[in-house]
């Protein structure tokens, strides 16, 4: 691990009370997900056990259980489509069936130039401006083919994440 | 239009500390530190406030369980871990309020005498997460958590939590097993929270709402609260509404006004998209029972709906549903029920912890069965096998969960029964989907 990633690590786990370190393996395996091409591989999972000073099982059981831990390498972008209910009632399904269409690929898999990862998930709390999908640590809401395609193409030239920290201020 | 005490000044620029002091914000705290702890809670009893994340127990009484005399440290924790298809309510007023939910954090942390507390927020809300940290530093840097907040003596550090996917994680327990870096299985209890909850702490866990209502409770008084809205439904609720409707969004109501003025108002849902006919209505979050038209706008007896915690129970499990977390879906003629309900069906089964073996199975072979009906593979048997599978799981679980995943599936199958057996019937499904 780097040494800044660890300085980090040293910040969140004083977020909990001395001898409660283990509090902090969600927002300690967010962040090297982030660091580790989007996903968790055993290494960086013994990695964080051996900080956190606990069993490699205590973390593996805790990153399969959450579905946002991948375990597997992923596309660049993961385009998470919410595939509940109430997305569903106002076109879920088409737009997974367009993003499916355009890129050539189906559920859980990635596309042959390693750019885009679909998958379907579970209620994102955007019912209201449905459909949505959850590229990152962002939001795509009201989504239409047409601004689907727009979003494909922003990506595509790399300029997607950029506005997104720039509309959200981070 | 009612009074608004969660969403007011929405159009004034309220998202930074500054807008947000300039319209009164986090005078309560000052106004907190003038009181006896028990004071608040006081106020916070007789304000009727009920819990919104949806199982609506009164929040001032679940304060007072508080073990204030084990001498253990106290813990706080906001329930920021919206997941309930149909609820988008605390996003919603995170995102554009995230100091409302900060000052309510302080005012209660300080009622109940906690000096860490912890804002668990679904990890999918990273963006809102980050919101509010940056919110919480303009809140120390302003003096209103850290050390000797104001000079009363009385410190506090407040943290941002992510979790990392997991509807459980809304359980309280669930969400303190999670909060402790563990998997997210709800608890066995007794022993309750209040006395054994956040590193086997005393601790109090409010959602959002609840605790965004708070200030305004502190200010005005429990009195002035409890004169809003009806008998027990006392206050404003936020209302998320989806699905076939004009205006999709989040309302603050008085709790109170007919269900028949929320779909149809212009200030509301606006009413059904395209000019369609309403079908049915989910009204508290995917968990509740569904009500068909007739029975979302007038009870059994004929009485208007209201939009209140008593009026939408009204006629029990048989005719009436849940007001829940407010998670208010709206389904048009064209719906189908089968297919919506498989969809809800899959949704429990993927977010079953599989802790307990009535929900972990019972959970797939609903899916299961839902999954061949609506595909015309089902038999007429299988409608009542589902219904008979829900009872089976109802109140056999450690959490809720269990009641949570059944109720939508017994419902359904009461109230839309006919278009079970027409899928059964035409072997497939008579809508075009």
């Amino acid at each position: 691990m780097r040494p800044e990633l660890l300085q980090t690590f040293d910040e969140l786990v004083a977020c909990y009370p001395e001898g409660k370190e283990k509090s902090a393996i969600l927002p300690i395996l967010h962040l090297v997900q982030k660091e580790n091409d989007g996903y968790l591989s055993v290494a960086v999972m013994d990695e964080v056990a051996a900080y956190l000073k606990i069993q490699p099982i205590e973390v593996y059981e805790v990153a399969t259980f959450y579905t946002m831990f991948k375990l597997k390498p992923t596309g660049k972008y993961v385009l998470e489509v919410c595939q509940t209910g109430p997305c569903c009632l106002v076109g879920a399904d088409g737009i997974i069936a367009h993003l499916q269409n355009t890129l050539g690929i189906g559920m859980n898999e990635t596309s042959a130039d390693g750019l885009f990862t679909l998958r379907g998930v579970e209620c994102l709390a955007a019912c209201g401006t449905a459909p949505v999908m959850q590229v990152g640590d962002y939001y795509c809401e009201n989504l239409t083919p047409a601004t689907t395609d727009a979003l494909l193409t922003e990506m595509r030239d790399g300029t997607f994440f950029a506005r997104m920290e720039r509309e959200n201020g981070d | 239009m009612g009074i608004k005490i969660l969403l007011q000044d929405l159009d004034q620029d309220i998202f930074s500390i500054e807008g947000y002091r300039a319209k009164g914000g986090y005078e309560s705290v000052r106004k907190a530190f003038s009181m006896p702890q028990d004071d608040i809670i006081e106020e916070v009893k007789k304000s009727g406030l009920r819990g919104r994340g949806g199982a609506s127990f009164p929040t001032g009484l679940k304060w007072s369980f508080l073990d204030r005399k084990s001498g253990k440290p106290r813990y706080y924790v906001c329930n920021a871990d919206e997941s309930e298809p149909g609820t988008f309510k605390d996003r919603f007023l995170m995102e554009k309020i995230p100091h409302r939910l900060i000052e309510g954090m302080i005012v209660s942390s300080y009622a109940l005498g906690a000096h860490k507390s912890y804002i668990y927020i679904r990890g999918e809300l990273m963006w809102i997460a980050n919101r509010l940290k940056r919110a919480i530093a303009e809140a120390y840097r302003d003096g209103f958590l850290g050390q000797n907040i104001l000079g009363s003596g009385y410190d506090l550090d407040l943290y941002v939590h992510p979790g990392a996917g997991a509807y459980i994680c809304g359980e309280e327990t669930a969400l303190l097993e999670s909060l402790e870096g563990k998997r997210g299985n709800p608890r066995m209890k007794p022993p309750f929270s209040a006395t054994v909850g956040l590193y086997g702490c005393p601790t109090v866990v409010n959602n959002v709402e609840s605790i965004a209502s708070i200030p305004w409770i502190v200010m005005n008084g429990g009195d002035a609260y409890a004169q809003i809205g009806i008998g027990k439904s006392t206050g404003t609720k936020l209302i998320s509404a989806c699905g076939h409707i004009n205006n999709p969004g989040t309302y603050e109501i008085d709790l109170g006004m007919t269900v028949e003025e929320f779909i149809y108002s212009d200030a509301y849902c606006g009413g059904i998209k395209d000019g369609k006919e309403l079908k049915a209505v989910i009204p508290g979050g995917s968990s509740v029972p569904i009500l068909p038209k007739s029975l979302i706008l007038k009870t059994a007896a004929g009485e208007p709906r209201l939009m209140t915690y008593e009026s939408l129970m009204e006629g029990g499990f048989e005719t009436g549903s849940m007001l829940g977390s407010g998670g208010f879906i709206v389904m048009d003629e064209t719906t189908c029920i089968v297919r919506n309900t498989w969809n809800f069906a899959r949704f429990y089964h993927h977010e079953s912890c599989g802790q307990c073996s009535p929900c972990r199975e019972g959970t797939g072979w609903i899916e299961k069965v839902l999954h061949r009906i609506e595909h015309g593979h089902g038999q007429s048997k299988d409608i009542d096998l589902i219904v008979d599978i829900a009872r089976k799981m109802e109140g056999k679980t450690i959490c809720s969960f269990g009641d949570a995943a059944g109720w939508p599936v017994a419902s359904a199958v009461r109230h839309f029964r006919d278009e079970f057996e027409a899928h059964v019937n035409q072997k497939g499904c008579p809508f075009s989907c």
